[in-house]
């Protein structure tokens, strides 16, 4: 379907939008290089302070899980109610724990 | 990846999986199987929606230089750079789907893709520009925030951020018109013409009567369309005549009459002959706006070129460092 021969490669951007948050995906722009990546990230993602801190990853580069494998990718870990405090019962005058 | 579907149980399967998301108000992501008639559609309307974004920079570019003030260029740039930053949201939500971007400049440069009507339209005098931020970005806002619970979560998440900076154009906007509306007689006339003539082309943009409309039915139970056209048209009717009222505008409708028992208003009859001649191409300045796009687009080839050899060189001279 795509013919993406001649255009500028595509990344992905990851905006921090203040400390002690989380970068954020917020969309993905083309650039020839990191360096424009960069720039045209706060041209095009940041025009009204909404970040402090920008990554930009090539698209090429992002390892994704597929939605199809849900199942049989999160599974193992469905079956151990172990991991949940709830699992355990604790006598109520013991108090908060 | 998946793989090609040739049993239809299994087609139909996947479908009602499909459709119970859908109804459950969960969103599809880009990876999840859909529909191949719910991915040409957004494709079709995501790629359309920026490119009215692009095409939507034309008429005002018109004015940067004549702008009555160094405030009014300053915001005149601002908003023009916001139109590029969504028409780029859109491009590369789009994108998620499978289309490329230069399949949709292709799509766009050739004439096969649409864009809003309304920017096949002259800017004739300053308080064009008023009335564009005021109706046309007014009425580009009624349409958006229904799409801001579109199922498809790029789509929506694109429209949010759009919706937060378009306010601020529709307020510029009508601060231009109250301005010319408050000012001399010559100055209060020039902003008369200009609701006289964006009116009705702002009222096209919400497209067809519902009982016209195409694809309304599916999209609607896809859930990418939320509200009916009629619906958002009406909504953004009653939401402005009274901001008309207060610049002591008329707004150029005989017809146009506060209904008591609805609580909304009546109004005449949009000229739909003149809404298909221009979706046709043969509005007043379709040609002018769609050359100015492909001279954009080939005037930027030697940049685009010289960036990516330059990059070409610098990887070529770390490898040759590093080795």
């Amino acid at each position: 379907m795509s013919n993406t021969a001649s255009e500028l490669p595509l990344y992905e951007v990851f905006i921090r939008s203040k400390n002690g948050l989380h970068h954020k995906h917020v969309g993905s722009l083309h650039a020839s290089d990191d360096e424009m990546a960069l720039t045209n990230a706060r041209d095009v993602y940041t025009r009204r302070s909404e970040g402090v801190s920008i990554w930009v990853v090539k698209t090429d580069n992002v390892v994704a899980s597929q939605p199809e494998d849900k199942a049989s990718f999160y599974d193992p870990n469905d079956d151990k109610m172990y991991r949940h405090p709830t699992f355990y019962n604790i006598p109520d005058e013991v108090g908060h724990m | 990846m998946v793989s090609p579907v040739t049993d239809d149980r299994e087609e139909i399967a996947l479908n009602e999986a499909f459709q119970a998301k859908v109804d459950a108000e969960l969103k599809i992501e880009p990876k999840d199987w859909m529909p191949e008639g719910y991915r040409r559609t957004l494709i079709r309307q995501m790629s359309q929606h920026a490119h009215s974004e692009v095409v939507g920079m034309l008429p005002e570019g018109n004015w940067l230089t004549r702008a009555p003030s160094l405030k009014r260029k300053g915001v005149l740039m601002a908003k023009i750079q916001d139109e590029g930053g969504h028409g780029l949201y859109l491009y590369s939500a789009a994108e998620t789907l499978g289309i490329s971007r230069d399949e949709m400049y292709e799509q766009l440069h050739t004439g096969k893709a649409k864009y809003s009507s309304i920017f096949n339209y002259p800017t004739l005098n300053w308080a064009d520009v008023g009335a564009i931020g005021w109706l046309v970005d007014g009425a580009a806002i009624t349409n958006q925030i229904a799409l801001c619970r579109c199922s498809y979560g790029p789509y929506a998440r694109a429209m949010v951020k759009v919706c937060k900076e378009e306010s601020f154009h529709q307020r510029q906007g009508y601060e231009i018109m109250m301005v010319m509306a408050e000012g001399t007689k010559e100055q209060k006339a020039m902003a008369q013409d200009a609701l006289n003539r964006w009116w009705w082309p702002a009222l096209m943009m919400f497209g067809p009567h519902d009982s016209e409309s195409t694809h309304s039915t599916q999209n609607m139970k896809w859930k990418i369309k939320r509200t009916s056209n009629d619906e958002l048209r009406q909504r953004f009717i009653d939401a402005t005549v009274p901001q008309a009222e207060y610049l002591d505008l008329t707004i150029p409708d005989d017809k146009l009459k506060w209904n008591e028992e609805k609580q909304s208003y009546d109004w005449g009859e949009i000229d739909w002959d003149e809404f298909a001649n221009v979706v046709a191409g043969n509005g007043l300045c379709n040609r002018e706006r769609l050359q100015t796009r492909r001279d954009a687009h080939d005037g930027g080839k030697w940049v685009r070129d010289a960036a990516l050899a330059y990059a070409e060189k610098r990887k070529k001279r770390a490898a040759k460092q590093a080795a």
